[in-house]
């Protein structure tokens, strides 16, 4: 093991199966740096979803079940119920969360289950080859808007905010970046604490760079990265 | 000592099923004809406290929220009817994949789509095989508010047993008719355990797979244990059957109807008896093909068009003997209905 690895992590399915340059491992060290602080991995179960996520299936050495397109949220709510004294952790990207999944999150966070939910939003739905998501800017091309996003298709979906309206008043909901990792685990660690302290439901999107599927370099990734974080406010947002 | 009497429902029976099987958790979403259900769970939970539940968004929700539950290791089910069945298949595969112990009474109404909301036979397809896989799932068909509340136990006993889903299939008739019962209270309850086990070295659990050959070894795995198990877990119920030459194979209330269409006709000396299948999946094969040897007439009856009789037909391929399928989708039988049909065709009408 490297000095920097989160101690959470799970060695033996390293190194991971995300695409080079993936905004995924970025957010999943800071996620493990945030268990390993908190000191929670032995109480900690993990939900992931399918599509790019599933990769986290084997990713920590906690408890984890991989589920379907979407029903990651409801399935760590019932785990959550059968377990109040585990930490439920949720993890899903744009499309599960923000498409086939959205029904189950506002409830959840409507009726402040006692959940932390993370979503990694890189504007697509990577694991099928970039199609356009619900978080696709206008104009942007992917491989269902070939000619840019239509705005007739929606502009960029802004979830965090409109969980806001529906989540209870003790409901914790943020928006972090991969390009700031400090502040990313620090968000992780006050969803995760809400969880635990106030048994309330907490959310937190991760603005996440796609490579592979945007066709871009190291440096045009982070450049699209600080474009979405003008349309896409990083930050507490209640 | 006998047990007490009560003048209770079938979706009565089903709560206090559940209750008596060790379950603490319900989720569930309102259908007709099975809302009773998730009434009668909530008004328990109200007066004890260790039950739990949680009316959710939608069918999917409460699908996956049994998932959860049991992931952590409490018994949990949901009940649903119809289009809300359709939206369980999607959880039930996931059960079916990880071999899950999810349990489900799903109240039979008319279709396909919205249909009615009373009474039909036709998600025996959807319950056995109903997913994007083979079918491992314990399907139990209930013909009296009795055997319901007794199938329920069942159904958690199996699913916590052999690990498969299991799902009790009833309808609004048997639903929502008010009879007097004696519970048979259970023998045996098989004990629930965290699957999430909280062990230092953890548990990862996936249902998708990089690889046909590490996938096909999972599902030999699976299958296996099936095939295993599957002549324990079958039951059935054979009626009238020692001299019979003329056999009915029906289930649910529709067996209820041929039962008392049987004994008339036994009195008018007819050989006719009844093979009732208590699980629709796995059958009773052996039961079923023993009487099949015996007899050169089969009839199939049902509230669906030919889905008891696929299963049927497929465990006696090959055998010598006549089949004659009346189906009638989302319509009961009255026993005499049956007489009359049975009647007539063997007269040659």
């Amino acid at each position: 093991m490297d000095n920097f690895s989160p101690k959470s992590w799970n060695q033996e399915s390293k190194p991971h199966l995300f695409c080079p340059g993936c905004g995924h491992a970025i957010a999943l060290k800071q996620l493990g740096y945030a268990i390993d602080e908190l000191g929670i991995q032995q109480k900690t179960t993990l939900g992931i979803d399918i599509g790019c996520s599933l990769l986290v299936w084997d990713f920590f050495n906690v408890d984890t079940v991989q589920t379907h397109h979407g029903r990651t949220t409801p399935v760590m709510v019932g785990y959550k119920i059968a377990k109040p004294e585990r930490i439920a952790l949720a993890y899903m990207g744009d499309g599960g969360g923000y498409a086939i999944g959205l029904q189950s999150l506002i409830h959840a966070a409507f009726r402040n289950n006692p959940i932390t939910v993370i979503l990694i939003n890189n504007e697509n739905y990577a694991m099928t080859g970039g199609q356009l998501s619900p978080t696709t800017e206008t104009n942007v091309k992917t491989t269902t808007s070939p000619s840019g996003k239509d705005i007739k298709f929606g502009p960029g979906f802004k979830g965090p905010e409109l969980l806001r309206q529906a989540a209870n008043e003790k409901g914790f909901i943020a928006r972090a970046s991969v390009s700031n990792p400090i502040q990313l685990k620090n968000l992780l660690i006050k969803a995760i604490k809400n969880q635990t302290e106030n048994n309330s439901f907490s959310f937190v999107e991760v603005l996440s760079i796609c490579p592979i599927n945007w066709k871009t370099d190291a440096q045009q990734s982070f450049a699209r990265l600080k474009e979405m974080e003008k349309y896409y406010p990083i930050g507490e947002i209640k | 000592m006998p047990d007490k009497k009560l003048f209770i429902t079938g979706n009565e029976a089903a709560v206090l099923g559940a209750i008596d099987a060790g379950a603490e958790v319900m989720f569930g979403y309102p259908i007709t004809p099975a809302t009773e259900i998730l009434q009668g769970w909530v008004a328990k939970a109200e007066e004890n406290k260790k039950l739990q539940y949680l009316q959710t968004e939608d069918e999917i929700a409460a699908g996956f929220g049994v998932l959860g539950v049991v992931l952590g290791g409490k018994k949990a089910f949901t009940a649903s009817a119809g289009p809300g069945h359709i939206l369980l298949q999607d959880s039930l595969a996931m059960a079916e994949n990880l071999r899950l112990p999810f349990v489900g009474v799903m109240m039979q109404r008319g279709g396909p789509s919205t249909g009615t909301v009373n009474f039909s036979q036709q998600e025996v397809n959807l319950a056995a095989f109903g997913g994007n896989g083979d079918g491992l799932r314990i399907v139990y068909s209930a013909s009296s508010v009795s055997e319901l509340y007794e199938l329920v136990i069942q159904a958690f006993n199996d699913a916590w047993r052999y690990r498969f889903p299991a799902i009790v299939l009833g309808d609004g008739y048997l639903g929502k008719t008010r009879s007097t019962v004696s519970l048979k209270k259970p023998n045996e309850l098989i004990s629930n355990y965290p699957i999430l086990e909280e062990k230092t070295n953890a548990t990862h659990l996936r249902n998708c797979y990089s690889s046909e050959e590490s996938f096909g070894e999972v599902l030999k795995k699976n299958i296996s244990d099936w095939n295993k198990n599957k002549s324990v877990i079958a039951k059935s119920e054979s009626f009238q059957t020692e001299e019979a030459e003329i056999l009915i194979v029906a289930h649910g209330l529709v067996a209820s109807a041929a039962k008392e269409a049987i004994t008339k006709l036994n009195l008018d000396m007819m050989k006719i008896g009844l093979f009732r299948p208590i699980t629709l999946n796995p059958l009773d094969s052996t039961a079923l093909k023993e009487l099949a040897k015996k007899t050169n007439k089969i009839f199939i009856i049902e509230s669906a068009l030919n889905q008891l009789a696929r299963i049927i037909k497929y465990e006696l391929a090959g055998l010598p003997v006549e089949f004659i399928e009346i189906a009638k989708p989302a319509e009961g039988f009255t026993p005499e209905e049956i007489i009359k049909l049975i009647s007539s065709f063997l007269k040659g009408d």
